[in-house]
Order: C-alpha cells, then sequence, then structure tokens
C-alpha cells in the first residue's frame, strides 16, 4: 500500500496522546483527584486534630472578621489586620519603588561612586535573610534614629523590595534597544530628557509583569514583621490565639484570608501583563 | 565654493576600542555646503569616523572641531553642537513609542523648545519632503522600511540642522525600497545642506558628491572629487574596491 516514495497524509488524523494521558488529564477525572488530594489533606488534620482531643470551635471565627452590635455594623480585629497589612505593604511599595528607582539610576549612572554605592547597598540587602534586616531596622536602626515599629517596618520592607525592584527597572531599561539612546543623543537630548521621553516610556511594558508580581511578593513578606509585633493580620492572629487557644481555626483563617487577597492581586497581575506583553 | 572656512576639521585623529585601532591619523575637511561620500570595506572605521563628528563616539587623539567647537569626551558643548548636526542610521532607530508626527516634533519641542503648532508644522512641511505626509498619525512599525527612513530622515531635517550625516542608510532596506530613500537624499543634496554620507551607492555619490572618500583599516586612504575617484583612483586598495563593488 505504501510503495510510492510520497505518502499522502491528507485525511490521517494527527496521532493522539496514549490513552493513560488522555485519561488522567480529562476534566472530570483531574477534579475527582484534585478533591481526593484536598480531602485526604484537610481528613487527615482532622482526624489529626481529634486525636490530639483538639476543640473545634469554628463558631468563634466569624466574631473576628465582622461583628453586629448595638453600634451596627463593625470589622472585627482580623480585619483590621488585614487592612493594616495593606497600608503596610502598599507604603512600603511606593517607598521602594522611589528606593529602587534612584538604586537602578545609581547603577547606570555610569558613575564609578554611583555604581559601586549601588552594588554594596544590593549585595547588603540580598544577602543578609529578611528576618535580621527586621531586627536590624527595629532593635539597632530604631532607637538610634528613635522611630517607631510601624515606620520600622515600612523601612524595612521597602529597603528590602528595594533591591529586587531596582534590578526589575535596570533589566527593563536595558532592554530598550541601543539605537534609542543613540537616536535621542543625536536630536540633542540630555540624559534625563532620554530617560523620561525615550527610555521609561519604552521600558514600562518590560518592567510592569515582574512589577505587579513584586505586589503580590511585598503583601506576603509583610507578614514577617508580625516578630516585632506591628498590628498587622499575621500578629493579630497569634495574639488572638495566645487569648484563645484557636490554633488551628485561625491559621486556617489566615491563610485563607492572604490567599483571597493575594488571588485577587494576581488576577490583575495577569490582567496587567496580558495587556502589557503585546509586541510591537 | 569651497573657499569658506571648514565645518569639520579632523586632524591627525586617532580612535580606539581597548587596544584596537578603529582610526588612524585622520585628517579631513568638510566646508560648508559640501557633500562628501565615504565608501570602504565594512570594519575599515566609516561608522566610527561619522559617529566621532556628533560625538557618539569619543576619539582619543588628535583635534576634531566642528562648526568652531573642539569636540572631546565630556565636552558640555556636544550636547548643544548635536542640535546642528542631524543623523541618520542604517536601522533608521525611529522612536517606536511615538507617532511619525511625534518622532519629528519631539526634539523640537523637547530640545529646541519650539511650540507643539509651530513644531507640527515644521514636521508635516518635512513630511512632504520626503513624501510621506499622509502617514503623519501611524506608528512606526506601521510603515515599510522605506517609509521608516524617510521619517528618519525627515526628523533629523526637523531639527533645521546644518549638517546631516547619513551612516548607510539604505543598507538595511529591500532592494525595491532603497530608490525612494536615496530619492529623497539627491533632493536634500540639492538644497546646500552639508553631508557627510557613508554609502556604497556609487550610482548616489556619483550624482551628489562633490568629495569621495575611500577609508580602510581604520585610514583615508584616497581622496577625490567623484570624477576622478571613479576613473582613476591612486591607490590599488580603492581600485580594487571599486571593481568589486561596480560589478554588481
Ligand atoms: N563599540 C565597539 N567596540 C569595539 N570595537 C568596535 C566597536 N565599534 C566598532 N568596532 C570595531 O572597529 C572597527 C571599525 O568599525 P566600524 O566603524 O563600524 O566600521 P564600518 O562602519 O566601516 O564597517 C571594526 O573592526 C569594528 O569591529
Ligand atoms: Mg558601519
Amino acid at each position: 500500500m505504501q510503495s510510492g516514495g510520497s505518502i499522502s497524509l491528507k485525511g490521517l488524523p494527527v496521532r493522539q496522546p496514549p490513552a493513560v494521558n488522555r485519561f488522567f488529564s480529562s476534566t472530570p477525572v483531574s477534579l475527582i483527584i484534585y478533591c481526593f488530594i484536598v480531602g485526604v489533606i484537610l481528613y487527615s488534620s482532622f482526624t489529626g486534630a481529634q486525636a490530639m482531643g483538639y476543640n473545634w470551635q469554628w463558631y468563634q471565627i466569624p466574631k473576628y472578621i465582622y461583628s453586629f452590635t448595638d453600634n451596627g455594623f463593625q470589622f472585627g480585629e482580623l480585619m483590621l489586620g488585614l487592612w493594616t497589612t495593606i497600608t503596610l505593604s502598599f507604603t512600603a511599595f511606593v517607598l521602594a519603588l522611589a528606593i529602587g528607582f534612584l538604586v537602578a539610576f545609581l547603577r547606570l549612572s555610569g558613575l564609578f561612586i554611583g555604581t559601586k554605592i549601588a552594588i554594596c547597598f544590593l549585595e547588603f540587602v540580598r544577602n543578609v535573610p529578611l528576618l535580621v534586616l527586621v531586627y536590624l531596622f527595629y532593635y539597632v536602626l530604631g532607637p538610634v534614629f528613635k522611630y517607631d515599629r510601624y515606620t520600622a517596618s515600612i523601612l524595612c520592607l521597602a529597603v528590602y523590595h528595594s533591591a529586587l525592584i531596582s534590578e526589575i527597572l535596570r533589566a527593563a531599561i536595558n532592554s530598550v534597544a541601543k539605537g534609542q539612546w543613540e537616536a535621542a543623543k543625536s536630536i540633542g537630548m540630555t540624559k534625563m530628557q532620554t530617560y523620561r521621553y525615550i527610555i521609561l516610556p519604552q521600558s514600562i511594558r518590560f518592567m510592569l509583569p515582574p512589577m505587579t508580581g513584586e505586589v503580590v511578593h511585598m503583601v506576603k513578606s509583610s507578614a514577617i514583621v508580625s516578630v516585632i509585633a506591628v498590628a498587622e493580620l499575621t500578629t493579630l492572629g497569634q495574639n488572638i490565639i495566645s487569648d484563645t487557644y484557636m490554633a488551628f481555626e485561625i491559621w486556617f483563617t489566615i491563610a485563607l484570608i492572604y490567599m483571597f487577597v493575594i488571588v485577587i492581586l494576581s488576577i490583575g497581575a495577569s490582567q496587567v501583563e496580558r495587556r502589557y506583553t503585546v509586541i510591537n | 565654493m569651497l573657499t569658506e572656512s571648514p565645518i569639520i576639521k579632523f586632524q591627525n585623529v586617532d580612535k580606539f576600542y581597548g587596544n584596537f585601532q578603529a582610526l588612524t591619523d585622520i585628517s579631513i575637511e568638510v566646508h560648508p555646503t559640501e557633500r562628501m561620500v565615504i565608501c570602504g570595506p565594512s570594519g575599515s572605521g566609516k561608522s566610527t569616523l561619522i559617529r566621532c563628528i556628533n560625538g557618539l563616539e569619543s576619539h582619543n587623539y588628535g583635534k576634531l572641531i566642528v562648526d568652531g567647537v573642539e569636540i572631546f569626551e565630556g565636552s558640555k558643548d556636544i550636547i548643544r553642537l548635536r542640535q546642528e548636526i542631524g543623523m541618520v542610521f542604517q536601522q533608521f532607530n525611529l522612536f517606536p513609542h511615538l507617532t511619525v508626527l511625534e518622532n519629528l516634533t519631539i526634539g523640537p519641542i523637547k530640545v529646541r523648545k519650539i511650540s507643539k503648532a509651530e513644531a507640527d508644522v515644521t514636521a508635516r512641511k518635512y513630511l512632504e519632503r520626503v513624501h510621506i505626509p499622509e502617514q503623519a498619525e501611524k506608528y512606526p512599525s506601521e510603515l515599510s522600511g522605506g517609509q521608516q527612513q524617510r521619517v528618519a530622515i525627515a526628523r533629523s531635517l526637523c531639527m533645521e540642522s546644518k549638517i546631516l550625516l547619513f551612516d548607510e542608510p539604505t543598507s538595511a532596506l529591500d532592494p525595491e525600497m532603497i530608490n525612494e530613500v536615496l530619492d529623497v537624499m539627491v533632493e536634500l543634496a540639492g538644497t546646500g545642506i552639508t553631508m557627510v554620507c557613508v554609502t556604497h551607492e556609487m550610482g548616489f555619490a556619483r550624482k551628489v558628491a562633490d568629495t569621495m572618500v575611500f577609508m580602510d583599516e581604520g585610514r583615508i586612504i584616497e581622496v577625490a572629487p567623484p570624477d576622478k575617484f571613479f576613473s582613476k583612483p591612486e591607490s590599488a586598495r580603492c581600485k580594487e574596491f571599486l571593481e568589486q563593488i561596480l560589478e554588481h
């Protein structure tokens, strides 16, 4: 049958992946496997807790989220903590952005001293654990410069993330074609004008996707400031637990709250990403 | 015609990239309204030479004077001087995030501080000059290579420069688009602007050049008016080079 030199493949079905693969990657089967795994985890933590004689008190949880009192609707403690987490992260992010720009421009300045300062800063921040940075900003720099724990947490998070952000900015700025610099120079633009009108507008599409990722990262790493008792979500959770011993319920709830916030941010981030990763 | 003092003057200029010497003992003068065409094999230092004129590269030894100003690395005058020198690149280097009109007006508005209305009028005048007035609102990516290069030429004209530098303006173009760009350049040559042009388009060179320059291995080998340059070049290397490219 296949005697000729060229075989017509017209109308032949494309080779299918093996049946086993098709079975496991079909939607209903995936869903069942997924539910099974989640079920096992939930069940084992539940039975584990039973075995420990854990006293579940889920009914206590809602009042930490919201309550209706004589004064009407009120947010619970965890929501206040979440609010602090959000404002803290936001403030730190804005500050991190400012420092990040400064460091990136120092690094790109071409000035020997500028480059060296920037590299020292980056190496320091990158090679010290975040937890140690927190202690440094609160227990060492705090008393020296007389600021409170809230300021310490903002400064610390801002410095830590500014190192990451400055690298994002630098990479984005370097992604703009070199010819753009030459064209801008040749019409008499200064370095500042070239950045402002030519380079930065073009580098936005390179920096936005990783930058939105940094927002998510910031919210997550903000939990670490609970070690210096800033009243954000994680700290308030710990406080409630030390009053009520409801460790399981509270940690599950807090994890869910973080997840909720971060999933929303991530959806926003991927929207931004989709809009800006157009090749022009 | 060439009696005025030179607008560009190289005196024994050397240029190094690290240990590699890209330009050796360059001495040459360009006079106002002169049209100079530079040719030579790839890697002979043509781009380096032309980029020294507006300070995109800086020379290491010797003296370079452009429009009465001595050029050296870190010179503050260079930024002002660049407003007087338009440059057209092989790869066009248009600003992709700006429309054609904005590409043309951003220099005049931000650098020369001219009003937007006035810059728009000038820009449209030069778009007319390069025969693409209808493309003003488009983005560079929506244009053909030939059109993009003509926009780039219009952009350098908008700065109302005294000198125009071209670095192989047609080398990145598909063959069918080369002529539309060369035609514009020939028209420009008739306007009395000083032109220094690196190109291998010898038909163009014959038509417009006042002076032909041949470079090889970082040196200027031959300088001559075109009729002499093409009919009886003095150096063997230049002759060989011309034979090679005129074959095609
Ligand atoms: N930025 C650079 N760094 C190092 N070497 C360079 C650089 N630019 C050009 N060169 C070298 O200098 C020589 C001349 O280059 P160029 O002026 O671009 O030649 P042309 O334009 O005549 O082809 C080449 O050998 C090239 O490799
Ligand atoms: Mg070249």
